[in-house]
């Protein structure tokens, strides 16, 4: 059975379709396979010398059961967002003759094979191995690897829970922050505190069996409650939920893009993808708070103007990138109906704007690190108003590949295409290397001037750039219209 | 009203659509047959200007629909599902359609209002969202949407499919009262002979992208038809 478990989510990985039809993806996310792959090597190789080189006291295993609670919480975050749970694929199995207990194992058998299971072990088995070689007690050394395999598996079962139910997910969310936060406010040293426990797998082998009580217990758990569920019309037909009218005739007041602005905030807030994109972009608004605190960042003018252009143009990049595949499933009408196109890309440009604007506002508070902190962010927000939003309305009429907008959120390729890669180059990196060279040669202040003079030409210059835009819209209509079509 | 013009449609070296001419006019109600693969989508994309005719061109209303938008304020189709906002509940969409074609919201409710006995208590007030109706709700939806705005041509394709019976023979009155109409023109396809027959003026029968059979309507036009697709 095992080896049926392996070759189909070998095939499940191979062959998903956001691993995407073209080379230049496929290749792209090989190199990333390989160097996620090596670097974790690496990491596992180096990292004994590197504790034993800075702390030569203390044995490397207790430095690194003081790190391993920081490991766990990012593994349930990093599960939480991106580890798909392979339920729904168990579909074609119920009507085989197949007992539900066999179909249950095999679900949560499959999950145990899951590549998020073995991208830690690239870390942990290097590791293991140079201890070994270290002369470091076989046994103990054996056994805490078997230990630390049991917690991977536990983290894997647990994702599974709190996926699957809210309540849990809220108590290990409260859990998460409340370690983060006494961390935080220095009132307990979370590492200190943790590292015993984990360092007493190593010294004692027989701990092991803690960890492996918790696999058990938490594979119990998921069976009794899959195996209750194993119904089409429970847990794998998706739920319907209640349709909810929030009332956006506030929208009015902006004239003939009204509807399409009401579509496209029904567009965010209704559809798991946008949706977390949209809230990422909140997030991001704090992206400063971590950067300029952190490094060099804030003597840096370039990664001053690096940090202004994606804060304020996070949701601009997030979402205008792709657009108009939000719209693919229904693409037909939008050209067949009474819509001209220009009038479609207007709602478009607006609602990047309004971000833009929004963005620009609510990152204001960080004219505490210094005025020319808000400086640079503010001539960003127009020169993101003025020039990005045409380019990354002119990428958009490269987009051709359909989005699915039930499919999940985060780590969901679909859609993306070369012009994704692209974009980042004169969005991002050309005002960098501008900003750079005017800084260097004249001063800040003109530097910001010149940004705000290019987002207002930009700006005035908009109806000109959008017949353009139009016009490019235009002539791809028809191989938008086919690429759409093209679920895969 | 309209007029296609040696239209073709090829993919490589397959032609899947090849009309010499073939005029509309205003007020018709024009149906379209044959089987799959017979070319009536692609007859009614090219219409929509949702796919490039490899040869020829189409007007409606004088206005070439590959180079000018301005056939769309007078025009109003359903082709299928891709013609829907998913996340939009009934409402919503037919509200979304009345502002984009410069009706209120209460112009779309006294229409909806015709349409109540058609809709069958499954469409509005439902709290559902147009991705989670069943394919014949949402066809429902669709076709009344289509009727929003005043359109002086209706494209309709393959109405009656997915329909359940009651719902089939209210669609025949509606798209009768519509053709009534002398301002509108209706474009109607179907693979079913006796409702095409029922509703229409004219009937086209195409045949592997060839215009086969140019009929108006009498009595004995569904014997012709079966006769023409009995093989």
């Amino acid at each position: 059975m095992i080896k049926h478990f392996l070759s189909l989510e070998w095939k499940s990985f191979f062959r998903s379709a956001s691993f995407g039809k073209n080379v230049a993806m496929k290749i792209f996310m090989v190199f990333m396979a390989f160097y996620m792959a090596i670097s974790f090597i690496s990491l596992g190789v180096a990292l004994f010398y590197i504790l034993e080189d800075q702390f030569p006291d203390i044995n490397p295993v207790l430095k690194v059961s003081e790190f391993l609670i920081y490991w766990v919480l990012y593994e349930m975050l990093l599960r939480y967002f991106m580890q798909k749970l392979p339920v729904l694929n168990i579909k074609p199995f119920l009507v085989l003759p197949i007992s539900d207990k066999k179909i249950t194992n095999y679900i949560l058998g499959k999950s145990a094979f899951s590549f998020f299971n073995f991208l830690p072990l690239f870390a942990f088995i290097p590791f293991t191995v140079v201890l070994l070689f270290q002369g470091y007690p076989a046994l103990n050394v054996l056994l805490w690897f078997v230990a630390i395999v049991f917690i991977i598996l536990t983290l894997n079962f647990i994702n599974f829970i709190i996926n699957k139910n809210d309540k849990a997910f809220i108590i290990v969310l409260v859990v998460v922050a409340s370690i983060i936060g006494l961390q935080y406010f220095e009132v307990v040293d979370i590492p200190k505190l943790t590292a015993p426990y984990f360092y007493a797998l190593y010294e004692n082998p027989l701990f092991v069996l803690i960890p492996a009580a918790l696999v058990f217990i938490t594979y119990r758990i998921n069976f009794k409650y899959l195996i209750s569920r194993l119904y089409l019309d429970q847990t794998l037909k998706k739920k319907t939920k209640e349709a909810k009218t929030v009332d956006l005739s506030w929208t009015k007041r902006f004239g003939s893009i009204a509807p399409f602005l009401q579509m496209d905030l029904r567009l965010i807030w209704r559809n798991k993808r946008p949706r977390t994109q949209a809230i990422m972009c909140f997030a991001f608004a704090l992206y400063g708070l971590f950067m300029y605190t952190t490094g060099m960042n804030r003597e840096l003018p370039v990664m001053l103007v690096l940090i202004g252009i994606l804060m304020t143009g996070i949701f601009m990049i997030n979402f205008g990138q792709f657009i108009p595949a939000w719209d693919s499933a229904y693409y037909n009408m939008i050209m067949a109906q009474n819509i001209p196109l220009r009038r479609y890309l207007d709602s478009k440009a607006g609602l990047m704007m309004a971000s833009v604007v929004f963005m620009a506002v609510i990152t204001t508070p960080y004219v505490y690190f210094g005025w020319d902190v808000l400086m640079v962010n503010l001539s960003c927000a127009v020169y993101n108003a003025g020039i990005n939003i045409p380019i990354v309305l002119f990428f958009g009429s490269m987009n051709k590949k359909r989005i699915d907008l039930v499919k999940s959120s985060i780590g969901n390729m679909q859609g993306m295409g070369a012009a994704q890669w692209l974009v980042g180059i004169p969005l991002m990196i050309f005002p960098m290397v501008l900003y750079a060279i005017l800084y260097y040669t004249t001063s800040m202040m003109v530097a910001n001037i010149v940004f705000v003079v290019l987002g207002i030409t930009g700006l005035l210059l908009r109806e000109k750039l959008m017949t353009v835009i139009t016009e490019l819209y235009r002539k791809k209509k028809y191989a938008m219209v086919h690429g759409f079509q093209q679920k895969d | 009203m309209i007029q296609v013009n040696n239209i073709k449609k090829a993919y490589g070296s397959k032609t899947v659509l090849d009309i010499d001419s073939l005029t509309i006019n205003k007020g018709e109600s024009f149906g379209l047959v044959g089987n799959n693969g017979a070319g009536k989508t692609t007859l009614f994309s090219l219409l929509l200007d949702l796919i490039k005719p490899t040869a020829g061109h189409i007007t409606s209303n004088e206005i070439r629909v590959d180079e000018s938008e301005d056939w769309k304020p007078f025009t109003s189709s359903f082709i299928d599902e891709s013609f829907l906002v998913g996340y939009l509940t009934p409402e919503e969409y037919f509200y979304f359609i009345g502002d984009i074609r410069n009706q209120n919201k209460a112009d779309v409710d006294s229409l909806l209002s015709n349409f109540y006995d058609f809709f069958h208590g499954e469409i509005l007030g439902q709290k559902k969202y147009l991705r989670d109706l069943s394919k014949g709700n949402q066809k429902k939806v669709g076709i009344v949407a289509s009727f929003i705005g005043n359109p002086e041509v209706v494209i309709l394709d393959e109405p009656f499919a997915n329909l359940d019976p009651t719902t089939q023979i209210r669609l025949k009155g509606i798209i009768k009262d519509l053709a009534a109409d002398k301002d509108v023109t209706v474009l109607v396809s179907s693979h079913d002979l006796m409702h095409v027959t029922d509703v229409c003026e004219r009937i086209v029968v195409l045949n592997k992208g060839e215009m086969v059979k140019d009929i108006k309507t009498t009595p004995e036009t569904l014997k012709e038809l079966e006769a023409f697709f009995t093989v």
